[in-house]
């Protein structure tokens, strides 16, 4: 579904993302865990076409997309939950879900609101509100429900668990279990990688812009060299 | 009696700078830069609504929507040609643009209608009104103005809080990026947010010709600096704000004007802006920025 060959990301003179190479196929879980600042919400901010990669290619559903602008990737399936939620605070919650669904014809927007609020009913009790004075495991709901409303074929999701209480950690990612079985594939940036490798189907680990390791799920989370840099031993 | 009329006078002249801050504080809000020529599109809002009127010989109604049509389209332009390669230049760099952008209308104007005052006739010409036994004599135009202010707050709230076009220009007022990712086109928001400016502007300039009858090619710069005032005294960015600022303004300064010093009236009005800037840096009606962390 999403092939990434190669790409090389820069920031003006620094080299974030050295020839970094994945894929994400139709209907799994992929994340990419690694620590703070190895380039891992940069890889899904090139993906998603706010950032441009030097070299390389990305193709989403067969078509090449790097350097297709990332308000058009949108109604192409494509929805990027961002590093820090980057929901709109001054809307309201309701507003909030009506600009995720900016590409979708008016007339399924009711129907789609009321399948957010379904998955996610404490945001059905604040819809008049305004998004900056909920809590932070609220906006991170607004933030995936909003992204819900474009009808993704990949849902990417930036360190959702940023920031929140573990119980808060296992609702969310129970949401993510959820939107997967209901067959939204999901491209997952962690720091939390216990969590991560526990829903994921297929994993890569990101060290300074590089690829270092890649596998299953289940085999990175008994690898030692994994226990011992992420997971604490 | 004279209070009362100086008032009018006040909340008139206030309205128009309210429509011009209107302009100001709905480009800054959404582009993040302060448009420095929007003065000078008032002004060209005023000469084509003259050429209309004198030249062509159309009604003012006909008048006014072609210079809503041309200053549109100049907005766009200016906006495309000059401010749009400059989007992750410093804003530094986008404000000098906006000063030569500026100078060069004010230049252009002056090549092509001459540098002797045009009298610009009342597009208004109706009768004024008369109350209390003749006593108080409220201009067509002032009320024209007030009206024109008032239906163009009501429509732009409705707009910006009702529509999907203007949900989505708060959207990208907040967040450029992630209004990206929603799907929505930022440089096309900006177009419109220049459009809806300008056709502003063009309304500004025809009222205030009306109001005070001699064009210039500098006509625009004076009212577009009060009008600035007016923004930031609001809070700029806050399409309430400008209303309210816009107003207070006028009134102060006509108040000012007859009161205390005519000579000295527009130095009372930046005064003003300077105290507010003081004790309130965000304006009366700006938002502080307190995000949840």
């Amino acid at each position: 579904m999403l092939q990434v060959q190669d790409i090389n990301v820069y920031y003006g003179a620094i080299h974030a993302i050295k020839g970094v190479s994945f894929e994400v196929r139709q209907g799994e879980i992929v994340t990419l865990i690694g620590a703070n600042g190895a380039g891992k919400s940069t890889i899904l901010q090139t993906v998603s076409g706010l950032l441009r990669s030097r070299t390389g290619s990305i193709s989403f559903l067969g078509e090449p997309i790097s350097g297709v602008p990332a308000h058009k990737l949108v109604s192409r399936g494509l929805a990027h939950v961002p590093e820090g939620r980057r929901i709109f605070l001054q809307m309201s919650v309701e507003e909030n879900l009506e600009m995720g669904a900016f590409t979708q014809p008016p007339s399924g927007v009711s129907d789609d609101l009321a399948h957010v609020f379904e998955l996610f009913p404490r945001l059905k009790e604040r819809r008049r509100q305004i998004a900056g004075t909920l809590s932070g495991g609220e906006q991170q709901m607004l933030a995936m429900g909003r992204a819900l409303m474009s009808h993704p074929r990949l849902l990417m999701l930036d360190e959702p668990s940023m920031g929140l209480a573990p119980i808060l950690v296992e609702q969310i990612f129970e949401i993510i279990r959820t939107l997967h079985q209901s067959g939204t594939t999901v491209l997952l940036v962690e720091q939390n990688a216990q969590m991560a490798l526990s829903v994921a189907d297929r994993a890569y680990v990101l060290e300074t812009g590089t690829i270092s390791l890649s596998g299953t799920g289940q085999e990175l989370a008994q690898s030692d060299a994994i226990r011992k840099a992420y997971l604490g031993g | 009696m004279t209070f009362l009329s100086y008032l009018i006078n006040g909340i008139s002249l206030g309205s128009v700078y309210a429509i011009i801050a209107l302009g100001y504080t709905m480009v800054y809000g959404i582009a993040k830069m302060l448009n420095f020529a929007h003065g000078d599109v008032i002004m060209v809002g005023g000469y084509i609504a003259f050429c209309a009127t004198s030249y062509l010989g159309l009604p003012s109604i006909a008048a006014v929507l072609l210079s809503m049509a041309v200053c549109t389209v100049l907005g766009v332009t200016i906006e495309g040609l000059a401010y749009r390669p400059l989007r992750s230049a410093p804003s530094l760099a986008v404000l000098i643009t906006a000063i030569g952008v500026s100078y060069f209308l004010q230049n252009a104007a002056l090549l092509i209608w001459g540098s002797a005052p045009k009298s610009f006739p009342s597009l208004v010409g109706l009768e004024p009104l008369r109350l209390f036994d003749g006593q108080l004599v409220i201009t067509s135009e002032a009320v024209v103005t007030v009206i024109a202010c008032i239906v163009i707050m009501v429509a732009l709230t409705l707009f910006t809080g009702e529509t999907k076009m203007g949900k989505a220009m708060r959207a990208v007022s907040e967040d450029k990026g992630a209004a990206q990712l929603m799907g929505i086109n930022v440089n096309h928001t900006i177009s419109i947010t220049f459009a809806i400016g300008s056709a502003l502007a063009a309304i500004a300039g025809v009222l205030l010709c009306s109001a005070y009858p001699v064009l210039l090619p500098t006509t625009g710069s004076m009212p577009g600096i009060k009008a600035f005032t007016a923004a930031v005294f609001g809070g700029i960015g806050s399409i309430p704000g400008a209303m309210i600022g816009g107003i207070l303004l006028g009134i102060i300064e006509i108040f000012g004007k007859a009161y205390i010093s005519t000579q000295l009236s527009d130095a009372i009005v930046f005064s003003v802006l300077i105290i507010v800037l003081l004790v309130k840096p965000t304006g009366l009606l700006g938002k502080a920025v307190n995000e949840k962390v």
